[in-house]
């Protein structure tokens, strides 16, 4: 099972700028085009599953925009 | 067996050196890049509390906007004598530029050679995009050969206007200079390169060891009228074999050093 | 305490020293080279900050840099390299942060020469950089006077977060007389609340001359205006001599004032009814005190080294009342106490009646009558 990872995108910072979406590796960032942000941009949002969280988009965001998160791994607790 | 879940592991967060607030860079601007690398070193150094920053008159006129540390704003090319004052009186603080290449490599050239010369105990922050950004996209002292501006707008003619310059290059012939490299911006693993590269100009000052710069290749995907992708491979293609990553001048002591 | 014999620009220096001055930084030009020369080894004896810049461009953006840092410091040069600074200059008055300029003037406009001029007087009280703003100058006319006017320009500059220009011309740079020192002054430990001093438990302060906003900048220059209105109502400083029963009132500052006290003291021996005001704050002007002398003299002499910059100002103040008339060396050239003596003699001959007369135009007769026989 890869690891299991998700982004959050802020929508003061983002502007829409698409580098997230060229530099992700397992392509699952678009733009977001229901919505703008005050600004006026479109934000980035996760569009399918399978983020891993490696955080690559956020190294390359010029804005800081976004928050990476990732699953931790399940722990096994023994039973009683 | 049951499974006991515990709170998400947080892989990225905006750096508490950054303040929240909305640049006005244009979307995929690489000055944000730099800010935020800058704000990462001097949180993990434990330094935003102590560090001085100097603003430069162009795109990153701002940068104290954005940068959640003291800050004072230069006149244009003014940045390294301004850095030089506070330094002087305030040794105890970290005091860095941060200059793009029209304020340092043009207007600002006698103030870096000097500082740099002198061995002063600051940090430069370099950014080289090849263009004058906040006038609208004149050409600049590091323009490309035939590179097309709105004052080369035939492309930068060396014959009439000269040839870049590079300030790395130069720079590390002083004998001041204890640290002096170029790092780019364009894709994630340079990113990473260019975040140790800040870390070390830090560590450099930190121990006194004199002047330390790191250009940084950026973009300026509006005045270079591309995407910011494309912009990136610009850096990648046409920047890159003009001004050459690496280590022009690094202090034995800092090459030891592991970041 | 006793008076030393002291050189002006060496005097200048220490008493900035004494002032607390913790940071200096400056370039080498003639007539004040020997202030860069003192500072370079006092300095670092008391563990103070001292470079000698690239150029006169560096040197005030690094005072504005340590002024910024919120430490008392200065730069000291001369005409030319003053011009040089202008840009920072601006840059400083637009933050709002505490600097000191010691300009000993020159000989101009460009390259000119070496000698004392006072020709420097509207690029000094009249801004010079760009944009509003309003530095306080101090002209001393005396070693004495140098040292006691430059500790006071670090307080004035502190007290009002403002610019200060000492200036002096290079007669008083370059002349020893005896002087007292006044002690050393401690060195605050605490940095004003202003400064950026790294944010340590407290949000981050930026200092910036930028106000993008236009509205932001007009209040911004509303509020120098107002610090300047402030300076105007208690700073005012000049000295007068005989003034009592004064009906010719001579105006000159630094050592034009001076020499023009030698001319007077021998034309009141001469049974003439002379006095002097000698303006020690160029700005803050002392229009009040010459609007006053307007009402009792019969016609004032002003005298610069220059072709009347301070002539304008006195002549606001005059408002038409009596006539005003002007003798200026030019170019380096200081006048003598018995050109000045003649000036007053002439004066008191052939009283002038019409107070809208042409002060400038007919002086330049008279001075090119005066360089034709010197040739």
């Amino acid at each position: 099972m890869p690891v299991k990872g998700w982004i959050e995108v802020n929508d003061l910072y983002c502007k829409g700028c698409e580098l997230c979406i060229t530099a992700c590796p397992v392509d699952v960032i678009q733009l977001d085009y229901s919505r703008l942000t005050p600004k006026g941009y479109h934000p980035a949002m996760l569009k399918s599953d399978g983020c891993t969280g490696c955080g690559i988009c956020a190294v390359i965001c010029p804005d800081a925009a976004i928050t990476v998160y990732r699953e931790p791994k399940k722990a096994k607790v023994p039973t009683a | 067996m049951a499974t006991l879940t515990t709170d998400p592991i947080q892989v990225y967060k905006r750096p508490v050196g950054l303040t929240e607030v909305h640049s006005h860079y244009c979307p995929g601007c690489t000055h944000g890049i730099s800010h935020r690398l800058i704000a990462e070193v001097l949180d993990e150094m434990g330094l935003r509390e102590k560090t001085i920053g100097v603003a430069p008159v162009g795109c990153s006129v701002f940068a104290y906007k954005y940068l959640n540390t003291d800050y004072v704003e230069a006149a244009h090319g003014r940045a390294p004598a301004m850095a030089t004052g506070i330094k002087r009186v305030r040794p105890e603080n970290i005091v860095y530029t941060y200059q793009g290449d029209g304020d340092l490599a043009s207007i600002g050239m006698a103030e870096i050679m000097h500082a740099a010369g002198r061995g002063e105990n600051i940090t430069v922050i370099f950014i080289n995009n090849a263009i004058y950004g906040m006038t609208g996209g004149q050409m600049a002292p590091t323009t490309l050969p035939g590179m097309k501006t709105t004052s080369s707008p035939k492309g930068r003619d060396v014959e009439m206007a000269g040839f870049p310059i590079k300030m790395s290059e130069i720079l590390a012939t002083m004998q001041g200079s204890s640290y002096i490299v170029r790092r780019s911006l364009h894709d994630p693993a340079y990113i990473r390169k260019s975040k140790k590269a800040i870390r070390k100009a830090f560590e450099t000052q930190v121990r006194g060891m004199g002047f330390s710069l790191v250009e940084l290749l950026s973009t300026c995907p509006t005045n270079w009228k591309v995407t910011p992708y494309e912009a990136l491979q610009f850096v990648e293609d046409s920047m890159i074999p003009v001004f050459p990553l690496g280590d022009f001048k690094v202090h034995p002591e800092i090459a030891k050093l592991k970041v | 305490m006793t008076k030393k014999l002291l050189k002006g620009n060496h005097a200048l220096a220490e008493a900035a020293v004494r002032a607390g001055c913790e940071g200096f930084f400056g370039y080498p030009i003639t007539p004040s080279t020997e202030f860069l020369e003192y500072m370079s080894s006092r300095m670092p004896e008391l563990g103070r900050a001292f470079v000698q810049a690239e150029s006169e461009v560096a040197a005030i953006n690094m005072v504005y840099g340590a002024a910024c840092a919120g430490k008392r410091t200065m730069t000291a040069s001369s005409s030319p390299g003053v011009s040089l600074m202008m840009e920072g200059l601006s840059y400083i008055a637009g933050t709002e942060v505490p600097a000191v300029l010691v300009n000993v003037m020159r000989g101009g406009p460009g390259l000119g020469n070496i000698a004392p001029s006072q020709g420097d007087y509207n690029q000094m009280v009249k801004g010079g950089g760009h944009g509003d703003y309003f530095p306080i100058v101090i002209a001393p006319a005396s070693v004495q006077e140098s040292i006691d006017y430059t500790m006071l320009a670090f307080d004035l500059a502190d007290k009002y977060r403002t610019l200060v220009y000492v200036i002096v011309d290079g007669n008083i740079g370059q002349m020893m007389e005896p002087a007292e020192m006044p002690p050393m002054r401690e060195i605050p430990t605490e940095a004003p609340d202003w400064a950026v001093t790294g944010a340590e438990g407290r949000d981050p302060i930026a200092l910036s001359s930028i106000y993008i906003d236009p509205y932001d900048e007009e209040v911004t220059n509303l509020r120098l205006l107002k610090k300047k209105l402030e300076i105007e109502k208690n700073e005012v400083i000049f000295k007068e001599f005989f003034m009592e029963d004064a009906e010719i009132v001579i105006i000159g500052f630094g050592t034009a004032g001076r020499i023009s006290l030698s001319a007077v003291r021998e034309a009141r021996e001469q049974g003439i009814k002379v006095g002097l005001i000698r303006p020690i704050t160029l700005f803050p002007f002392p229009f009040e005190r010459i609007a006053e002398a307007a009402e009792q003299a019969k016609s004032f002499l002003v005298v610069e080294m220059n072709t009347g910059m301070m002539l304008d100002d006195i002549q606001v103040a005059v408002k038409g009342k009596i006539p005003v008339e002007f003798y200026g060396r030019l170019g380096g050239v200081t006048p003598f106490p018995d050109e000045i003596l003649s000036e007053i003699n002439r004066i008191n001959e052939n009283p002038p009646t019409d107070p809208n007369l042409d002060a400038r135009a007919d002086w330049v007769k008279r001075l090119e009558k005066a360089i034709e026989g010197s040739n």
